[in-house]
C-alpha cells in the first residue's frame, strides 16, 4: 500500500516534470519562430524589391518606379547629429555619475529618471520636442527630428558609460591619483581609455535604437517627398516614409515599404552585432 | 595593465604641461592650471547629469502646458467620455485609455509565462553551448524595430489572423455566453487582438532577458542543496528560483509592460484606428500611442492638438508609475544580491 502510494507520488512529480519542462522547451521553440518567421518574410519581401535604383532614385509618385534616396540621407544625417549631440552629454553625465559622484544623491536621482526616460514612450518625446521646437519655430523641420533623436540617445548611452567606468578598476584611478594625476586628466587619459570598448558599445546600441525610431519622428521632421538636406524644413526619413508607403493603397509604395523596413533592420542587426563582439573582446582580454 | 600605454605615467601626467622644464614659479602657476581644469571638468560633468533631470522636468512640463486648453474646456470629464468628435471639437480619452490597456494586458499574459517558461530552459535546461547563441537570437528580436512589427502585423500576421484563425475562434466560442461577446463579430484581422499579440512577440525579449538574469543571481548553493534532496527541476524552478527571484521576476515585468503601454509604429499599423470600445476583443480599437501617431499631424485647431498632448501626457503619467514601480523593485533585488 505504502510502496504504491510512493510510487504513485513519484510518477506524479515525474510527469508534472516532463510537463512544465516540455512547455520550457516549445516555449523556446516559439519565441525563436517568431524571429524565423518576421526576418524570412522580410528577406523575402525585401530583397525582391531591392536594386540599384533604390539607392540612387526619390521616393515616386504611386505609380511610377523610384527609390529611398532622401529619405536614406535624411535618416543619415538626422542620425549623425543627434549622435554628435547625445553622445557628448551622455558621456559627460555618465562620468560623474561613476566619477565625481558615485556616492551622491544627486547620481541616486539622476540614475534612477535616466532609467525611467531609457524606457520612456517615443511618441512622448516626439510631443515634447513638438511643443519646444516646432511649434516655436512655426514649421517642422530635420533639427527638430535630429533633437527628437537625441534626447533619446542621451538615456542609452549615459546607462553604459556610468556601468563601463564603474568596471574600471580602482587600483588604476589610485595610481594615476598617487602621481598627482588631477582627478579631470586621470578620468580623461586612463579611465575613458580603459572603458573605451564599452563606450563605443553604448554609443552604437543608440545608434541601433534610433535608427529605427519612428514615431518621435512623425511631428518634428514630418517627411519630405523631394530631396532636400535644408534641416530647417521637413526632411524625409526611413521610418516616416516606412510608415506612410506600408499604409498606402500603392502596391509599388508597399513594395518600396518592405525594402526600407529591409534596409533598416539589416543596419540594425549589423550594429548590434558589432557592438555585441566589441564587448565580447573585452571580456575575454 | 598598462593603461597609459608604453610611455612613464610621469609624462603623460604631464606632457601637457611642461613641468618638466619650468621652473618653481611657473610649477605653481601649472598646479593652478590643473586645479581649474579639474574643477571645470567637474562642473560640466554635473552640469550634464543635471541636464538629464531637465530633459524629463521640460517633457513633464511642455506636456502639462500642452494639454492645459484641453484640460481647462473638458476637465475630469476628459478622462471618462468615449466621445472623438473633431468637427464638433468633443474629446473624451477613455476609449484609447481602455485599447492601450486592454492591449498591454493581452501582451503580458501571453509573453510572461511564455517568457518565465524560455528563462527556464536557458539556465536548466539548455546545454551550455547552446545559451550564448539563444540568449542572442532573443536579444535579437528585442532588437528589431517596432516598425518593423508593424509592417509585418500588417501585411502578414492580420491576414493570417483573419482567414485563419479568427473564424475559427469566432465559432468556436460562438455559444458560450461570456467568450462569445468578446470574440464577437466579423473578422477583420486587425483589432484589438491582433495588436495585443504582436505586442506579445515584441515585449517576449525584455521579460525573457531580464526573468534569465535574475534566474542566474540565484546562488547555486540554494538550487543544489534541493537537487540533493530529490527535487525535480520543475520543482527547483518553482520552489526556489522563483521565489528567490520574485522582485527582480515582478520588475522585468513591469518593465516590460511599460514598454507594451508606450509602444507606438508596431500597434498603429494593427489596431484599426476607431474612437470607440467595443465589447469584442476582435474589434478595431485605438490605442493612446496609436491615436497621437495617426492624427497629431491632421490636427486642426488648437483644441484638437491639445487634446492629443493631454493624452501624451496620460500616457506618460500611466507610463512613469509603472516604469518607476519596476525600476524600484529591480533596485530592492540588486540590493538583495549584492548584500
Amino acid at each position: 500500500m505504502a510502496a504504491t502510494f510512493q510510487s504513485s507520488l513519484y510518477t506524479s512529480r515525474r510527469r508534472r516534470n516532463r510537463i512544465s519542462m516540455g512547455l520550457a522547451y516549445a516555449a523556446t521553440a516559439f519565441g525563436l519562430s517568431w524571429l524565423v518567421l518576421i526576418l524570412a518574410v522580410l528577406l523575402w519581401e525585401g530583397f525582391s524589391g531591392l536594386s540599384l535604383s533604390v539607392f540612387t532614385e526619390m521616393t515616386p509618385p504611386p505609380g511610377s518606379a523610384g527609390g529611398l534616396l532622401n529619405p536614406i540621407a535624411g535618416s543619415l544625417i538626422m542620425t549623425v547629429i543627434a549622435v554628435l549631440i547625445g553622445t557628448p552629454l551622455g558621456i559627460l553625465a555618465g562620468t560623474y555619475m561613476a566619477e565625481y559622484g558615485r556616492y551622491d544623491r544627486l547620481t541616486t536621482v539622476v540614475r534612477f529618471i535616466n532609467d525611467i526616460l531609457l524606457s520612456a514612450p517615443s511618441i512622448v518625446v516626439g510631443l515634447f520636442v513638438y511643443e519646444v521646437m516646432v511649434a516655436q519655430m512655426g514649421h517642422f523641420s530635420g533639427w527638430a527630428g535630429a533633437v527628437a533623436l537625441a534626447v533619446i540617445v542621451v538615456p542609452v548611452v549615459v546607462r553604459t558609460t556610468e556601468d563601463m567606468l564603474i568596471l574600471v578598476p580602482d587600483t588604476l584611478r589610485e595610481a594615476a591619483a598617487s602621481i598627482g594625476l588631477p582627478r579631470s586628466n586621470m578620468i580623461i587619459k586612463v579611465a575613458y581609455r580603459a572603458a573605451r570598448a564599452g563606450m563605443v558599445t553604448g554609443v552604437l546600441l543608440a545608434v541601433a535604437r534610433i535608427s529605427g525610431e519612428t514615431a518621435p519622428l512623425l511631428f518634428t521632421a514630418l517627411n519630405n517627398q523631394f530631396w532636400s538636406l535644408n534641416l530647417n524644413a521637413p526632411v524625409a526619413s526611413l521610418p516616416v516614409v516606412i510608415f506612410q508607403f506600408a499604409l498606402s493603397p500603392y502596391s509599388d509604395w508597399q513594395k518600396l515599404a518592405w525594402t526600407g523596413a529591409l534596409i533598416i533592420t539589416l543596419a540594425v542587426l549589423a550594429l548590434s552585432i558589432i557592438a555585441r563582439t566589441l564587448t565580447a573582446q573585452r571580456k575575454t582580454s | 595593465m598598462q593603461p597609459t600605454g608604453r610611455a612613464p605615467v610621469v609624462d603623460v601626467a604631464l606632457q601637457d604641461t611642461g613641468i618638466a622644464v619650468a621652473d618653481q614659479v611657473d610649477r605653481a602657476k601649472v598646479l593652478q592650471r590643473l586645479r581649474l581644469g579639474d574643477a571645470a571638468y567637474r562642473h560640466l560633468t554635473r552640469a550634464a547629469a543635471i541636464t538629464v533631470l531637465v530633459i524629463l522636468g521640460g517633457i513633464i512640463f511642455s506636456l502639462i502646458w500642452g494639454s492645459l486648453p484641453a484640460l481647462r474646456t473638458f476637465g475630469i470629464s476628459f478622462l471618462y467620455e468615449e466621445a472623438w468628435n473633431p468637427v464638433t471639437e468633443k474629446f473624451g480619452a477613455i476609449a484609447p485609455i481602455y485599447g492601450t490597456i486592454v492591449t498591454s494586458i493581452i501582451a503580458m499574459l501571453i509573453a510572461v509565462p511564455v517568457g518565465l517558461f524560455i528563462a527556464v530552459f536557458l539556465t536548466e535546461l539548455c546545454p551550455m553551448w547552446l545559451r550564448r547563441p539563444v540568449g542572442i537570437a532573443i536579444e535579437l528580436l528585442a532588437g528589431i524595430p517596432s516598425i518593423i512589427y508593424g509592417i509585418w502585423g500588417l501585411f502578414v500576421f492580420a491576414p493570417f489572423l483573419q482567414q485563419h484563425v479568427q473564424p475559427f475562434i469566432i465559432s468556436l466560442f460562438g455559444d458560450i455566453p461570456v467568450l462569445s461577446t468578446l470574440f464577437a463579430g466579423p473578422p477583420y484581422g486587425i483589432g484589438i487582438l491582433t495588436a495585443g499579440l504582436i505586442l506579445a512577440i515584441m515585449v517576449l525579449p525584455f521579460v525573457t532577458s531580464i526573468s534569465r538574469d535574475v534566474f542566474e543571481a540565484v546562488p547555486p548553493v540554494l538550487k543544489e542543496a534541493a537537487y540533493g534532496l530529490g527535487c525535480t527541476t520543475w520543482e527547483v524552478c518553482r520552489y526556489v528560483v522563483l521565489p528567490y527571484a520574485r522582485v527582480g521576476v515582478i520588475g522585468g515585468v513591469m518593465l516590460g509592460l511599460g514598454r507594451a503601454l508606450g509602444e507606438t509604429m508596431a500597434v498603429t499599423f494593427v489596431i484599426g484606428n476607431a474612437h470607440r470600445i467595443s465589447g469584442s476583443l476582435l474589434a478595431p480599437g485605438t490605442t493612446i500611442s496609436a491615436t497621437i501617431a495617426n492624427e497629431f499631424t491632421e490636427a486642426v485647431g488648437d483644441l484638437y492638438t491639445s487634446a492629443l498632448i493631454a493624452l501624451g501626457l496620460i500616457l506618460f503619467v500611466i507610463t512613469f508609475i509603472v516604469l518607476a514601480a519596476a525600476r524600484l523593485m529591480l533596485m530592492r533585488m540588486n540590493a538583495r544580491v549584492g548584500g
